[in-house]
């Protein structure tokens, strides 16, 4: 756990933390946001020691950090940034190695967690290892970078804009891995970006900053439907209920609905159908391949002469997906509902737009 | 890339043998010269043999060069620490004083401090070498990325550390690059010697000037202008095994 008590941090006239006090829980992920200079990164920096704070205190885990030695507390803390700072100079094995090294960790148990850790973020050891940072894209020099920051295990992670530099199609997988790798960890995290939608993805609790100053330390939930403030209201946006969705899982949402098969016949994909618009085709799998519509059955005699077959891939979601996704489907696709599907792409249901207006309708109230 | 270094490692070593055998064939040197300049009485240079004037003028460069890069390094890591930080343009005014001021000019300042032979010769080289070493350090240590060096103390790295793994590493190319300068430069200086009694390869062309023998005048330019090569070659060598992929030419 960690707590600032009232830091302050002043450069000439430059008041860049303003009396801050915030509590970050074990396990959780706080996220710093707010406008261009506004002490995002300065507060981060006091909480490694690489920026000692004019007035103030931070407590990990209940010890004033200033007590600890600036290096013993950097060495159990994970630290990420923007620029990502990799040695140019070491393979990637090496900078992962890095910390482990300064710990003094055996040859063979340095070895382990490098290939351990290329494994979490996604990357084959065998192929990245001996790789410089040069022989890098972006996503892969900012997954190592993370790989670092991980390397001895640190229970915090102090990240800085860590998916900042990135292309908006490799942030959005470098997000999802960061989901799917804290729900594993379970760091304390605190976490610097400027993007809103990121944050609301990302973290437990955003705390957003104006000027040095705390503004509102809340839930995603709860900055979006009651902003403190008009600063909170304003750098929220007007389309809050649709940012909202994105924190909203579809699990919940997800209705069990018929399917048929392409070797059924005409009587029973009508019977399937019902009073619905339309039905979804599966494959033996249970894979859905395509749908049928209504207004086709009377022209044919088998399913397969009436299936329309998109790429299933673009349409269906699997049940980790939020709201937002869904409806961003449904709106692509012009589409009223979208097939859900597990891990092994099964049909397991689908999701409706009545369902997600009812969902946004629920938050406004 | 690493076939590549071989390959100028390999040349270096036969271009040192070539050079070990033209200093140490003084029956060569002797016919060849009398061969083109018949006129001449002495055709080398009587007071040491060619490979005691490569020895003596090899431990003038080594000594000053040592010197050089023993204080030079270590001021251009101090001025860009927090802690010298205020001394750096005082530090770089003073060593391109020491490059503009003639290496003649130290000599005659230093002989009645110092006397005559190798001590005033060797401060001259020293000071005269110190500005390529002193402001290649601080070049390559201000180059070094800004995230890189974040990062390194972000992830609990001492000052210490900081600088032996992360800042000399980025910054060796460009730091043995001003070693390499100063040591050729040296070889040239080093000549100067001669005129202080210092020795060298300075000595015949000094006499050759002096007696109007351009026999004399070969017998120490040759080996120098190869000395030269030689130790830039080396040096570049060293410099190149400190490359690594991606890293600006
Ligand atoms: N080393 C410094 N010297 C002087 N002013 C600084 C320094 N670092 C940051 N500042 C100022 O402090 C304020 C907060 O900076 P910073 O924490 O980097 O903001 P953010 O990360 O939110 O963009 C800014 O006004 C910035 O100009
Ligand atoms: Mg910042």
């Amino acid at each position: 756990m960690i707590r600032l008590e009232h830091v302050t941090k002043v450069y000439g006239e430059t008041v860049a933390v303003n009396d801050l006090s915030i509590e970050i829980e074990k396990g959780e992920v706080c996220i710093l946001i707010g406008p261009s200079g506004c002490g995002k990164t300065t507060t981060l920096r006091v909480t490694n020691r690489l920026l000692e704070p004019t007035s103030g205190h931070i407590f990990i885990d209940g010890r004033d950090i200033c007590q600890i030695r600036p290096e013993r507390l950097r060495r159990s803390i994970g630290y990420a940034i923007q620029s990502v700072g990799l040695f140019p100079h070491l393979t990637v094995a090496a900078n992962i190695a890095t910390v482990p090294e300064l710990l003094h960790w055996g040859k063979d148990d340095i070895a382990r967690r490098v290939e351990e850790l290329l494994i979490l973020v996604g990357l084959n050891p065998v192929e990245y290892a001996w790789k410089y940072p040069s022989q890098l894209s972006g996503g892969e020099a900012q997954r190592i970078g993370v790989a670092r920051a991980l390397a001895a295990d640190p229970p915090i992670l102090l990240m800085d804009e860590p998916f900042g530099a990135v292309d908006p199609l490799t942030r959005e997988r470098l997000q999802a891995q960061f989901i799917r790798i804290q729900q594993e960890l379970k760091k304390t995290v605190i976490m610097v970006t400027h993007d809103l939608d990121e944050a609301i993805r990302l973290a437990d609790r955003i705390a957003i900053m104006e000027l040095g100053r705390l503004v509102q330390y809340d839930t995603p939930e709860t900055i979006l439907s009651r902003p403190a403030n008009k600063f909170v209201h304003d750098f929220v946006g007007t389309d809050r209920a649709l940012k909202r969705l994105s924190r909203i899982g579809i699990g919940n949402f997800i209705r069990p609905c018929p399917s048929v098969k392409t070797s059924d016949s005409i009587k029973e994909v009508a019977a399937a159908i019902g009073s619905r618009r339309s039905v979804w085709v599966v494959n033996d799998e249970g894979r859905p391949i395509g749908w049928i519509d209504q207004s086709r059955l009377s022209e044919s005699v088998t399913a397969r002469e009436t299936i329309f077959s998109g790429d299933i891939h673009e349409i269906a979601l699997t049940n980790q997906a939020t709201l937002r996704e869904a409806l961003s489907r449904m709106l692509g696709q012009g589409f009223k509902s979208i097939p859900v599907v597990d891990d092994k792409a099964r049909l397991i249901g689908e999701i409706t737009l009545h369902d997600v207006e009812a969902a946004t309708a629920d938050g406004e109230a | 890339m690493k076939e590549h270094r071989m390959r100028r490692w390999v040349l270096l070593a036969l271009f040192s043998g070539l050079f070990i055998a033209v200093i140490s064939s003084t029956g060569l040197w002797e016919t060849t010269l009398r061969f083109l300049f018949p006129q001449e009485s002495q055709v080398l240079h009587p007071r040491a043999s060619l490979i005691v004037l490569v020895m003596e003028h090899l431990s003038l460069v080594a000594i000053s060069s040592s010197l050089t890069i023993l204080i030079g390094l270590p001021i251009g890591i101090w001025v860009t620490r927090p802690g010298g930080r205020n001394f750096l343009p005082l530090v770089t005014d003073l060593t391109s004083f020491g490059q503009t001021f003639p290496p003649v000019a130290v000599l005659a300042l230093a002989v009645p401090m110092l006397g005559f032979g190798l001590p005033p010769t060797i401060a001259a080289l020293f000071l005269y070498g110190l500005l390529p070493v002193v402001r290649n350090t601080i070049a390559g240590l201000s180059a070094v990325p800004p995230g890189s060096l974040e990062t390194a103390y972000g992830m609990g790295m001492s000052q210490w550390q900081a600088l032996f793994r992360v800042e000399i590493p980025l910054s060796a190319r460009i730091i043995l690059a001003g070693v390499r300068t100063s040591v050729v430069i040296n070889i040239g200086t080093a000549m100067i010697g001669a005129v202080i009694g210092a020795g060298g390869l300075g000595s015949p062309i000094i006499a050759g000037l002096v007696q109007d023998n351009l026999a004399f005048i070969l017998e120490g330019a040759i080996p120098a202008a190869m000395l030269a090569i030689l130790a830039d070659q080396l040096l570049a060598n060293i410099e190149g095994s400190f490359a690594y992929p991606g890293q600006s030419p």
